[in-house]
């Protein structure tokens, strides 16, 4: 009986050291992909800092534009939410807190209106899609996120946007802090609030000719500002996605270890006991032997 | 010929495409083709699908495909920001020449369903990519 409990437990142990293999081989590719995600989210930096920057000059001198992406309409009927999440799992709360921060969003804002979700991931239109309405959906969108696939984003929500299907649109996703910290991010990008004029240093607070005109030049920058925001949005998501996995498979990799080394514990304890059982039974066979020889 | 020079970035969302010391620059601003030698007055332009090409280091001139955005020059420091910049020499010209002919063929059949807005955009970013290849 106890032998076939050594042989029960050997059995899960080594079931238990193929999933840590998986798990750490899971950490060592999401680490690697964290590297790329990353490296593409300083690559758009540059394009972002001066559309920001432009952008926040261009408002502060054509105070009197008016273009229907920066006006903010009285009655809010319906609000849009860009739910960025992944499309595959095994990253721990992840989607979960994202998912999360977005029914806090809809359940806090007290003007009650419609609510629909973009969902960019497939974790976000499975949850949201049985229970608020799926308006669009982006899935499979890869590892590597295309500007492209922000500017088909972006050109779906700034149309409905236009047409009043919506009067609000927010953006959630995971800010990436570090490895362990991905934040859960609300923004809202349409109508568009110009970024703060604090952000312009003096060294560009100069006169400049407009070509051919600042309003022409805001009209063509504000769409892009939303994707440039929404495409900023997908490279964080994806850095944050890749960090929490890391962390999950991590952890998963050592509870693993730790289960390990208690069933090889328990194991050779059993074992021993075993032993022990069979050598009380030698001996006491061989002490009735000697007093029955006597 | 040093002092004749500035700075050049072209950068797309996706990259920095391009830094370096250049002589001169033209771009499809709105309405006309605009160029910038040093000194110029700080400016911010307006661009248009099309080429822009310009004149580097060493007098060779280069082309590059963008997909309208705009430029920004500040005190020799010429900044080209473009959601796609393609330089002449990376464009693949078959897939650009067939998303021009697949571009003209919608076009000219007037069916309602396709948006010919969109149509026509297309065939300025193909046309666009074709000159800077020089295949047109």
């Amino acid at each position: 009986m106890a032998g076939a409990g050594v042989k029960e437990l050997k059995r899960r142990i080594r079931s238990i050291k193929n999933t840590q293999q998986i798990t750490s081989a899971m950490k060592m590719v999401a680490a690697a992909k964290l590297r790329r995600a990353q490296e593409a989210a300083e690559k758009s930096r540059p394009y972002t800092e001066t559309l920001k920057g432009t952008l926040a000059r261009l408002v502060g001198l054509s105070n009197d534009v008016e273009h229907p992406l920066l006006v903010k309409r009285d009655e809010v009927r319906k609000v849009g939410y860009i739910v960025v999440t992944s499309d595959r799992g095994l990253c721990g709360g992840y989607n979960t807190n994202i998912i999360r921060a977005t029914t806090d969003s809809i359940g806090a804002d007290d003007r009650k209106p419609e609510n629909g979700i973009i969902a960019v991931g497939r974790k976000s239109r499975d949850f949201f899609r049985k229970r608020i309405g799926v308006e669009a959906e982006y899935i499979n969108l890869g590892d590597k996120i295309n500007y492209s696939d922000a500017r088909e984003i972006t050109q779906y929500v700034i149309n409905a946007y236009e047409n009043e299907e919506v009067d609000e649109i927010y953006l959630v996703y995971a800010k990436f802090i570090n490895v362990l910290r991905q934040v859960p991010t609300v923004v809202k990008i349409l109508p568009i609030e110009p970024p703060d004029q604090g952000s312009i240093t003096e060294e560009h607070n100069v006169e400049y000719i407009y070509e051919p005109s600042a309003e022409t030049i805001l009209l063509t920058l504000l769409p892009r500002y939303v994707g440039s925001q929404i495409y900023h949005a997908m490279l964080e998501g994806k850095a944050s996605e890749q960090g929490a996995r890391m962390t999950a498979m991590g952890n998963a990799s050592q509870n693993a270890g730790e289960i390990i080394g208690n069933l090889t514990l328990k194991m050779n304890k059993v074992r021993q006991a075993a032993i022990t059982d069979e050598i009380l039974d030698i001996v006491g066979g061989a002490e009735a032997l000697n007093k029955g020889g006597k | 010929m040093a002092d004749s020079t500035f700075m050049l970035e072209i950068v797309t969302p996706e990259e920095l495409l391009f830094k370096d010391e250049i002589q001169f620059v033209v771009v499809p601003e709105v309405n006309g083709e605009l160029g910038v030698l040093r000194n110029h007055a700080p400016l911010i332009a307006a661009l248009n699908v099309g080429i822009m090409r310009y004149t580097d280091n060493n007098g060779a001139i280069k082309k590059v495909a963008i997909s309208g955005g705009f430029m920004e020059v500040m005190s020799n420091e010429t900044r080209v920001l473009a959601e796609t910049a393609e330089r002449g020499s990376q464009i693949d010209v078959l897939r650009a020449k067939a998303s021009r002919d697949r571009a003209e063929k919608r076009l000219s059949e007037h069916d309602a369903s396709i948006n010919q807005v969109r149509a026509q955009m297309s065939l300025a970013r193909a046309t666009a990519r074709l000159k800077a290849a020089d295949a047109s």
